[in-house]
């Protein structure tokens, strides 16, 4: 258990050793007259490529963590260094950007929106990205196929089950090629095989695309299976910072219900 | 985010809540609506009113007199300027001179005479007034039955509806219609009428003799004596046969000078007829030939807007001018007012709409907060949210504009209507009182969406700023 502080120095990570990079990385909220200290003085590093696990109980400030990692939030002090951008640093506009070309998220609750088929949620990061219509339709449809969703893809949301809307939303999260994939407790909302489906998946991005997954869980089994890392957090300061060498590099067995891709 | 794909995304979400929303386009009709039924409202009564001003022809012409002829000396604003004895007749060359300052479309003499006309045998004493061709124009000679002169010299008049009636022996009975002028006309087109004269001939020369502008006031004067006095020409007693072309229903009370006539010639002929006019006498000392004198000129200026300009050119000239410019200013200084009232009516309505818009759009935040924070965490930019509820209040105010132009046309004539059937029922002609120009149907639509735009200017600051975490929150 120890906390992988770098020097400063070595900070310049062009050689893509390093793809996150937190300092003192604090975040408190006021509420009413108390001060939440959300994160409280986190420094950390994050490989490119790593799948690394975000571990706590909640109110441990992991959501809040992976938020700032996001750049869906501020850091109240301290600093979050993905790629070599200092996020606390980039205008409202700037982080929008790096949200939409170097971050994809899932969520517990899906997040897709309910008015939208599938191909549409797919593609409207896309239409953010000002890409042009066909490409954003071949691409869109290229992706739900990655998730084995084709057939569904002129469903609204509501039509699906659980795990299917968390496979679409897995479809969206790649759709601009993000460097990052942020999940917020993916498999929260779904039974353990619809989970280990999900999760399967997630380390297929990790292993295929080489993307850097951070991954926020409450559940030890399932970070052990599948995060290379497993970093614990308590009232918001960082407590363990774990290798995890016997992660399974095969897919998970999972119990086989058709569908599958 | 592109504007096409801003707009679809709009109009998907406008279908998604269609009720509150097609309830708030609703509200921009009804704005819309009656702040274009208040605008043709005043539009219309102003054309009406112009119509009616412009038919008269008091608000594009100017009348031009010598300052010679001082029946009017006594005004005001005659004082300045040139002593009357100094100043210049108003002869043909003026006449020309006058024709060609800029912004005059023409100036023609204004000959009028009171002479004797034989119809059937039966002589009939009546005033005869010269038009120019171009009355033809006018709108009051459009209910002509029968026809325009043929041509400017030729030998044909036109005739006042009540001296038709005279001619026929008839009069018109109190309390029952007017006779129709189609009745009077058919019996009396084509017919000749023999018209009873004074010529004035040119004698050699006009002796230098000054003295006698004052004696020559009376215009009922005999001729006779003056014209042996000034010993510059003879007066001849002359007939000339004039065929009946047309027969006109005109008010001679509404009518400006030419036109308060009863027998109307061809303005060429009249001029070639030379027929004795009061100022020949008051100026007999000074007109060097037969160049006619005239004792007033009417100036027809291309638009009412440079009667002003116009007339200040001929009072440089040295002679008088009036126009009816003030009673008309006054006129569009009062539609200026109409219009600003019936526009902030209107606008009342837009204005309710406007808060109908702010409401939606509030609510649809609230409601789609969680959405809001989706955009924003796959990427969604400030800009983008704010231009997509821009987008939703734009497409509100167009959608709402047009159906509210409609809306405001279709009141408008429903009142027309309802207006013109209460006229009829009182025996007045049907009028339009309802005016929805081009250029007000493209302003409505684009105000809507403008005011629309400005409506979603809070909400879509307000949903842009939304934080997303908190929003992602929020279920």
């Amino acid at each position: 258990m120890s906390s992988t502080i770098r020097p400063p120095q070595s900070s310049a990570s062009t050689n893509s050793a390093s793809a996150i990079r937190a300092e003192q990385l604090c975040r408190h909220y006021r509420m009413g007259e108390t001060l939440i200290r959300a994160v409280d003085g986190v420094s950390l590093t994050m490989r490119a490529g790593e799948f690394v696990a975000l571990l706590g109980s909640s109110g441990s400030g992991k959501s809040s963590v992976l938020n700032l990692i996001a750049g869906l939030d501020r850091p109240t002090s301290g600093s979050v260094i993905v790629h070599d951008r200092d996020l606390a640093k980039l205008s409202r506009e700037e982080l929008a950007k790096y949200r939409l070309h170097t971050v994809g998220m899932v969520f517990q609750s899906f997040n897709l929106i309910a008015s939208m088929t599938l191909a549409e949620n797919v593609e409207l990061p896309m239409r953010f990205a000002e890409v042009d219509r066909e490409k954003r339709d071949y691409l869109a449809r290229e992706a739900l196929e990655r998730v084995g969703l084709q057939a569904r893809m002129n469903h609204r949301p509501s039509e699906l089950s659980g795990g299917e809307q968390q496979r679409a939303a897995l479809a969206r999260a790649l759709i601009n090629r993000p460097q990052l994939l942020l999940a917020d407790e993916p498999t929260g909302n779904l039974d353990s095989h619809t989970g280990t489906e999900i999760m399967n998946m997630v380390r297929e991005f990790n292993q295929q695309l080489g993307m850097t997954v951070v991954m926020v869980t409450h559940e030890r089994a399932l970070a052990e299976r599948y995060a290379q890392r497993l970093i614990f957090l308590a009232d918001g300061k960082l407590i363990g910072d774990e290798s995890n060498p016997g992660v399974a590099d095969k897919p998970e067995p999972v119990r086989t219900e058709g569908g599958q891709p | 985010m592109k504007l096409p794909d801003l707009t679809e995304l709009a109009l998907r979400n406008l279908r998604e809540s269609v009720l509150r929303n097609s309830l708030t386009t609703i509200g921009i009709s009804v704005g819309v609506a009656s702040l274009v039924a208040m605008l043709s409202l005043g539009i219309g009564l102003q054309q009406l009113a112009s119509r009616r001003l412009m038919k008269s022809g008091l608000f594009d012409t100017v009348v031009v007199t010598s300052r010679r002829d001082l029946r009017n000396f006594n005004r005001e604003e005659e004082r300045n300027g040139p002593a009357p004895g100094e100043s210049r007749i108003l002869d043909e060359p003026t006449r020309r001179e006058i024709e060609h300052l800029p912004n005059v479309l023409e100036a023609y003499p204004d000959i009028r005479f009171i002479t004797e006309l034989r119809y059937e045998d039966k002589p009939h004493l009546t005033m005869v007034a010269a038009l120019p061709p171009s009355a033809q124009t006018n709108d009051a000679f459009d209910a002509v039955q029968g026809h325009f002169f043929s041509s400017d010299v030729a030998p044909e008049a036109i005739l006042q509806k009540a001296f038709a009636e005279e001619l026929l022996g008839k009069t018109p009975k109190a309390g029952v219609d007017e006779t129709k002028v189609a009745e009077l006309a058919a019996p009396l087109l084509g017919k000749d009428l023999t018209m009873r004269y004074a010529q004035r001939e040119a004698a050699s020369t006009a002796p230098a003799q000054s003295g006698n502008e004052k004696s020559a006031n009376d215009k009922s004067a005999a001729p006779a004596d003056q014209s042996l006095a000034g010993a510059a020409y003879s007066v001849v007693s002359r007939e000339q046969k004039l065929k009946i072309v047309g027969v006109a229903d005109l008010d001679p009370e509404s009518m400006r000078g030419p036109t308060r006539a009863r027998v109307f010639l061809p303005l060429k002929l009249a001029e070639s007829l030379h027929v004795m006019q009061p100022t020949d006498l008051r100026e007999i000392s000074r007109a060097a030939s037969d160049q006619p004198v005239y004792s007033s000129v009417s100036v027809r200026v291309k638009s009412p807007s440079q009667i002003q300009t116009v007339e200040d050119a001929v009072k440089k000239m040295g002679f008088n001018a009036f126009s009816i410019l003030d009673a008309s200013k006054s006129i569009q200084q009062f539609f200026k007012v109409l219009d600003v009232f019936l526009g902030i009516f209107g606008s009342l309505a837009l204005a309710v709409a406007f808060i109908g818009i702010v409401n939606t759009l509030v609510m649809a935040i609230l409601e789609r907060r969680r959405e809001i924070g989706i955009m924003k965490a796959i990427g969604a930019s400030d800009g983008d949210v704010k231009r997509l509820f821009f987008a939703e209040a734009g497409a509100m105010g167009i959608l709402g504009g047009i159906v509210g132009v409609a809306l405001g046309w279709a009141i408008g004539q429903v009142i027309n209507l309802g207006t013109n059937i209460y006229l009829k029922s009182q025996s007045f002609p049907p009028e339009h009182f309802w005016s929805v120009p081009w250029w007000l149907v493209a302003f409505a639509v684009v105000f809507s969406f403008f005011v629309s735009l400005a409506a979603g200017l809070y909400p879509a600051g307000r949903a842009a700023r939304l934080d997303p975490v908190q929003a992602l929150r929020y279920e």
